[in-house]
Order: C-alpha cells, then structure tokens, then sequence
C-alpha cells in the first residue's frame, strides 16, 4: 500500500520520552489497529493507533532509535508518511464490562479502545463500564490520567513500581479484585509488556474469563506477505492475524511469554 | 480429477509450491502455506551468517505489481536447519531449500551444511537483484559463473539441485542449457525482475534500497515467455515461477512447458489462501476444458 505524506498538525509532550503526534487525516481505524509511518530515507516502523476521530488521529510514540529519534526532532508541519490501518482490533461491544490494562505506552490503544466506547451511542444506556488499570515505574510514567478521567464510566486504577503514584507494585496484583467479581459480560484487553500479558492470559485461563491481547512482533511490512512477524504454534503473521488476538489463538501462540524472532528471524528469549 | 504432480522422483498433492522469500522464515509457518493450498514449500533464501536484510521500506504493492528489496535478511544456515527440521515434525509435504553466497566456493560450503536439514530439494539463488551493492553483478547474468556454481553445489549435495535464474539476462534459455550441461536437476524460472518505485511527494525512491525486484501480475507474462523459451532448450523440469495470481496464470504456465509452479505474491494479491484459491480455479479450469491430468497439458503450447 502506498504512504500518504500528512503534515503533523499538533505534538504533545507526554513525558520527557514519550510524544502524541497528531494529524489531521480520516483514518477509519478501529481500536487496536496500527499504521506503517515512514521517514523518507530513515525507516519505516509499525505504530499503534492512540487516539482517533471523525477527521483526525494521533500516535503516541515512545523514543527507542533512529526513526522515533528523528521523529522527536520534527516540527508541527514536517511531513511523514503513513500506510494503513492495517492488522486486528479489540472488540468494540458497549454492553461489555471492560477490564482495560495498560502497561508503559500500551496506554495508548487502550484510551483509543476507551474512548471509541465512549462515543458509541449506546454507551451510558447498557450495562457497559470500564476499570482501565495504568502500571508504570513511576508517577511521572502514567499516560493519559487526564484525558481518561473524563470518559464516563470509567474506574481508572493507577499502580506504580515505587509506589509514587496509587498501589505500590504490578498493575496485575490490582487485578484479582476485578477478575474474583467478573462475568460472562466482563472482557479484559490488555497491551503492555509481553511477561505482563501473558501472566493476564494464565490468570484469564485460571478464572476462565475472555481477553485480548495485543501482542507485538518485530514487523516489516505490515501486510502479511514478507513473513518477518510469524509466531510459532500457528505460524501466522502477527501483523495480519494480529495484533489483538482472542484468548483461544493467544493460547495457540506457543511462543508467547517466551520469546520472539529479530529481524534476522533469529529466536530472541523474553 | 487432481492436481497430483510428480516432480524428480516425489509426488506434488498440487504443483503449487511456495516461492522462496514470502511468508517462509519458519518452520511453523512454512506448515501453515501447505494447510493454505501449497502442496510444497521453499524456505527463505539462507546465508552462512545471519542477516537483517535492508531497511524499510522493504515491500510495497500496487494494482498490477509489487516490488520489493527485503535484503535477503535470514537468521544464518545453523538456525534456518532447526526450522527445516521443525517443518518436517509438522507435516511429511516435500521441502525445497533455498541458498546463497557471495562466491562459488561459499555456495558449496553452505550448500553441504544445508544438506544436513531433512530437505528433498535444494535451490541455487544465483539471481537477487537486491543485493548488488554487497555482492555484485547476479551471477545469474553469467554464463561461467552459473557453470562452476552449478558444478560446486553438485559435487556437495546430497538431495536433486535447481537452479533458480533471472528474467533480467537476455539469454536466459542458454544459461538454462549451462545449468543443464553442469549438473542441474532442474530449473527454477524466474525470480524477480529489477526495477524502481518513486514516491512523488517523498521525491525519492520508494525502497530504501532505491531499486527492488518486480513481481506479481506484471511479471507474469514475462516469466510465462521465460519458461516457454528454456523448455525449448532443456530437458529437466522447470518451476515456473513469477506472477502467478490465478488458476488461469497457473494453467497457462503449466501449458508453457512448468512442472511445478511457484507463487509468492499472489498472497499480497488474494491473501494467505491465495494458494487454494489457485488450485480450486485450476480444477475448475480443466473440468471446463476436460483436461484429465496436469501431464496431458504440459508444454501443450508447443505444439
């Protein structure tokens, strides 16, 4: 698919390595989805969707190398190429009990994922309601408390590794109070780190309750016909048969929680 | 009616095998293209060393054609054995192993480690157009060059040897006839064609590698007169490779003078299943034409 080269329209300062890029585009993306941005002779990366609407749409970006370097130095009006959307998404049901649960910069999908909720003309009329969990190191770490605050029934649970900010520890300990209460309506999605997912999977497995995963694999197209993303078990690519995949494929997937492929192919333990 | 195919001594469920370079890094995914249609499959071209390839943009599609210079990235030859191997755990489908190197001498070295994985054929990539910064001109260009690589690779081989050559050099039938004369097993025509992309507002090429290969239906035609030509010239079996999207494109390969027929693109085209889709229209295709067996129509447009 050919890029499109959008001028970025606003940049917000999340904290000192994290930045919300947003440009005035119809996306038609659905939550969970990822675009391929390109920076003319530097790379080209797959980034996840953090926030949409009708007309526009961000990418909250974490800095970790050459692109999102160059990215960091861009001004509002520079140009980027951008493809898609491309990949799987989390379901978007307004009756669901959502248990949402975000790690580091997976926050980003997740408040798209909160926010399409929140736009759906059902919400506030069903029994839909969200508990968005929101771990980080520290407090200075924790996206998007603001923006999430003003979503309407929405619980935002907030746990720190140093305990400056809510519980002291994993935002998966804060998650066993929820998961004893859940129901045939409660669905807990999840985007962060690859060890806590998977440890959400087993307590998922244990307590028989449905998720999804949103789980990254080092990508080169992005449309499922170069092979870089395949995961072993299925042999799928991730970045068509994924990102968010069901607990039933999650469980498929045997090398989740355990490693995954760089972009030689070679195995990468977690 | 099927599309049962015998290929140097092995039994093909369908002529369609999975061309090197699309999808097949792994093991478990090579598996997954046979559970999608191929009734073979052929690994991710490998090197000696591991490789990340090139940057991106690496691929990238339009209507008619997709062009791509991934840079033959690959984990190495010890680590592609542990997914050849893993393949054959998963299913019995005949296996094609691809290599390359930088010199006739590496060939033979990678060609006799390779030879220790549980593949039934081995494939000879001598025509990369991607990669000429590295390692020169394609030694596909070269009548000698594909006379000593062919020889090299026999003399360590211990499964049939194909030999996979470029729709770019002119006289592609006579290095055909050179392949032959050395050793070959068979012929795999062709890979991808050399070319470029420009993007307009980018105002640069679109590949970070600048030029890249040219597949999908653009290709086909001249992969189709590629094919025809060698089967003039040749008596091994030639996988008929380049552009196949559609039962017909397959039909009229096979016509051509093809015994197995490789597709890659396609799944860019049609999707994962783009390999049943081409079978399925295959069959339909010799149902219409009472068309009995893939055999009573092979190199049938010479007549």
């Amino acid at each position: 698919m050919k890029s499109i080269h959008l001028p970025i329209k606003k940049i917000i300062e999340e904290n000192s390595n994290i930045k919300t890029f947003y440009f005035d585009h119809e996306l038609n993306a659905k939550p969970g989805q990822f675009i391929m941005l390109w920076i003319p002779g530097v790379d080209q990366k797959p980034f996840s969707i953090g926030y949409q609407d009708k007309d526009s749409f961000g990418l909250t970006i974490f800095k970790r190398g050459p692109l999102t370097e160059k990215l960091f130095e861009m001004n509002v009006g520079d140009r980027v190429g951008i493809s898609g959307p491309y990949g799987t998404n989390f379901t978007v049901n307004p009756d669901l009990h959502y248990v949402m649960v975000a790690g580091g910069y997976g926050a980003a999908p997740l408040g798209c994922l909160a926010e399409t909720l929140s736009c759906h003309p059902d919400w506030n009329k069903g029994s839909g309601k969200i508990d968005f969990l929101v771990g980080a190191k520290n407090k200075d770490l924790v996206l998007f408390e603001e923006r999430l605050s003003k979503i309407p029934n929405l619980n935002l649970h907030i746990a720190t590794d140093d305990g400056s900010k809510g519980y002291k520890g994993y935002v998966t300990n804060i998650l066993s109070d929820l998961t004893n209460k859940a129901d045939k309506k409660t669905l807990i999605v999840t985007c962060g780190p690859e060890l806590m997912e998977k440890k959400i999977l087993d307590i998922c497995n244990e307590k028989n309750i449905d998720c999804e995963i949103s789980i990254e694999r080092y990508m080169k197209c992005g449309f499922g016909v170069c092979g870089q993303c395949v995961v072993d078990g299925p042999g799928i690519c991730m970045c068509k048969e994924g990102p968010v995949v069901n607990r039933e494929l999650a469980n498929k997937i045997t090398e989740f929680g355990k490693y995954h492929r760089n972009k030689s192919g070679q195995i990468v333990n977690l | 009616m099927n599309l049962k195919t015998a290929f140097l001594e092995k039994t093909f469920e369908s002529p369609i095998v999975l061309a090197s370079g699309i999808l097949g890094l792994t093991g478990a995914s090579l598996k997954n293209t046979t559970d999608n249609g191929c009734g073979g499959v052929t690994v991710k071209s490998v090197s000696i060393n591991p490789r990340p390839g090139h940057p991106n943009p690496t691929m990238v599609g339009f209507d008619h054609f997709f062009i791509n210079a991934v840079g033959l990235s690959n984990p190495g030859v010890e680590k592609a054995i542990e997914e050849l191997r893993k393949f054959k755990t998963l299913t019995d489908k005949p296996l094609i192993g691809s290599i390359f190197a930088s010199t006739p001498d590496e060939f033979a070295v990678i060609a006799e480690k390779i030879c220790k994985a549980p593949i039934d054929f081995l494939e000879i990539d001598i025509s990369c157009p991607n990669v000429s910064k590295e390692f020169g001109t394609p030694f596909a260009y070269d009548k000698k060059a594909v006379e000593l690589i062919t020889k090299k690779v026999k003399e360590k081989s211990n499964v049939p040897v194909t030999v996979k050559l470029s729709p770019n050099a002119w006289d592609i039938d006579e290095i055909a006839v050179i392949a032959e004369s050395a050793g070959a097993d068979a012929i795999t025509a062709v890979n991808t064609i050399s070319g470029m992309v420009i993007d307009v507002s980018a105002k640069r090429p679109t590949l970070s590698n600048k030029q890249g290969g040219v597949s999908g239906p653009a290709l086909f035609p001249i992969a189709l007169k590629c094919v025809y030509d060698i089967y003039n010239k040749v008596q091994i079996p030639i996988i008929g490779t380049g552009g196949i999207t559609t039962g017909e494109d397959a039909i009229q390969m096979i016509m051509a003078g093809a015994t197995l027929l490789g597709v890659g693109s396609a799944v860019y085209f049609r999707g994962q299943d783009a390999f049943q889709k081409i079978n399925t229209e295959m069959i339909e295709i010799m149902e219409k034409e009472g068309i009995k067996s893939l055999d009573e129509i092979r190199g049938i447009a010479h007549k």
